[in-house]
């Protein structure tokens, strides 16, 4: 672990480190554009182990992944969706006991070399979660109009429900505190979990902080996401949200 | 109502007792499912046979023509089932998720732990 590294990177004289990092990389059927990511990871990253949650894929991801040397890969028997994908890499960073644990999607559109900025909030102790937002710098994000209005919809309606403005509620690209990765290892929404997981871990008391980055289009392969996939979507998420909002908290004695 | 749909209804929640009955006994049913089976066919059966209560039934709510209050018996009933398939499936579903992530994790360790001993069947 390169940890000495990483703290310099961070926080520039500080004592050096030893906090352990994981990066998850859920894949399904990624082949195409698993290399470049992550040979990107290696040199961008080289403080981070790296998990490869290959879900179920039909094509070659698993022996690309393995292919790399010093990369885990899990590979599930059956596609769980990305919410129990990326969940198998909770509970194998709980297991390990990681430190921090990073979700980086499988194609491509997340900079490793943003890693450092978007882990630094959960190394200082301020926060249990970071999100990578693509909103909160001047750089203008391409996107369809369904999406666009879905992501101001999850943007309007968590910031009411968390009273905390969250501007990137769908953005994959995010770092876990140990507390979190425990947390999640157990409760973990399925599907579509990202928004979810946004109001799920600040009713249950965990601090939450956005990080500015950039996003690149894909490397290779297609997206999952469909027009009548991103109503389904909204639509899911927003009641899921919504129960979110109206169960009791699991964590005991923390109050709304 | 006429003696002929009352023999039907009487006939059908036998027939769906005995079935439930003979499942369970051949253990390809578990209990714990087909007790809203049971309780759904002993209901129907009650309603079914003692006119009087299926006539008290149907005019509490207000039905002029009783054996359609058999039918609403009916259509609830498997409303109430297909309620409770939901629910087992929604626990199953979990269930699968997790044992599918476990499996994924153990295979890991195992091919880590096979990389570390060296395989003495692999010798030529």
């Amino acid at each position: 672990m390169m940890t000495a590294e990483l703290t310099k990177a961070i926080a520039p004289g500080a004592p050096a480190l030893t906090e352990r990092v994981l990066v998850i990389v859920p894949a399904y059927n990624e082949a195409e554009s698993l290399p470049a990511l992550l040979s990107s990871l290696r040199s961008e990253a080289p403080f981070a182990d790296v998990l490869v949650v290959n879900d179920g894929s039909r094509d070659a991801t698993a022996e690309v992944a393995a292919a790399v040397p010093g990369i885990s890969v899990v590979t599930l028997p059956c596609n769980l969706g990305i919410g129990g994908a990326v969940q198998t890499g909770f509970k194998f960073a709980a297991r390990r006991r990681y430190d921090v644990a990073l979700q980086v999607d499988g194609d491509g559109q997340h900079k490793p070399a943003e890693i450092r900025a978007l882990v630094a909030p959960i190394l200082a102790g301020r926060a249990d979660m970071t999100i990578g937002s693509r909103f909160l710098s001047v750089q203008s994000f391409r996107s369809s109009f369904l999406r666009r209005i879905g992501i101001r919809l999850f943007s309007l309606v968590n910031s009411w429900l968390i009273g905390q403005t969250i501007s990137d509620n769908t953005s994959g690209f995010r770092a876990y505190s140990r507390k979190a990765i425990e947390f999640l290892s157990i409760h973990y929404p399925s599907d579509y979990p990202e928004p979810e997981t946004v109001v799920l871990l600040a009713r249950n008391g965990f601090r939450l902080e956005e990080v500015p980055v950039e996003m690149q289009d894909r490397q290779g392969g297609a997206s999952s996401i469909t027009p009548w996939r991103s109503v389904y979507y909204m639509v899911k998420v927003l009641l899921a949200i919504g129960m979110g909002a109206v169960r009791d908290p699991i964590v005991k004695g923390v109050g709304r | 109502m006429g003696i002929r749909i009352q023999i039907v209804a009487i006939l059908g929640s036998l027939g769906l007792l005995g079935f439930v009955f003979k499942l369970l006994q051949r253990r390809r049913l578990k209990e714990e499912y087909s007790i809203l089976w049971l309780a759904i066919g002993v209901g129907f059966l009650l309603i079914s046979t003692f006119r009087p209560a299926l006539e008290t039934f149907a005019q509490t709510l207000g039905i002029y023509y009783a054996p359609a209050a058999l039918f609403l018996a009916l259509i609830l009933g498997a409303y109430l089932l297909l309620m409770h398939f939901s629910l087992v499936f929604s626990k199953l579903a979990q269930k699968n998720v997790e044992l599918a992530q476990e499996v994924g994790l153990l295979r890991l360790e195992l091919d880590t732990l096979r990389r570390q001993i060296p395989d003495p069947s692999s010798n030529p």
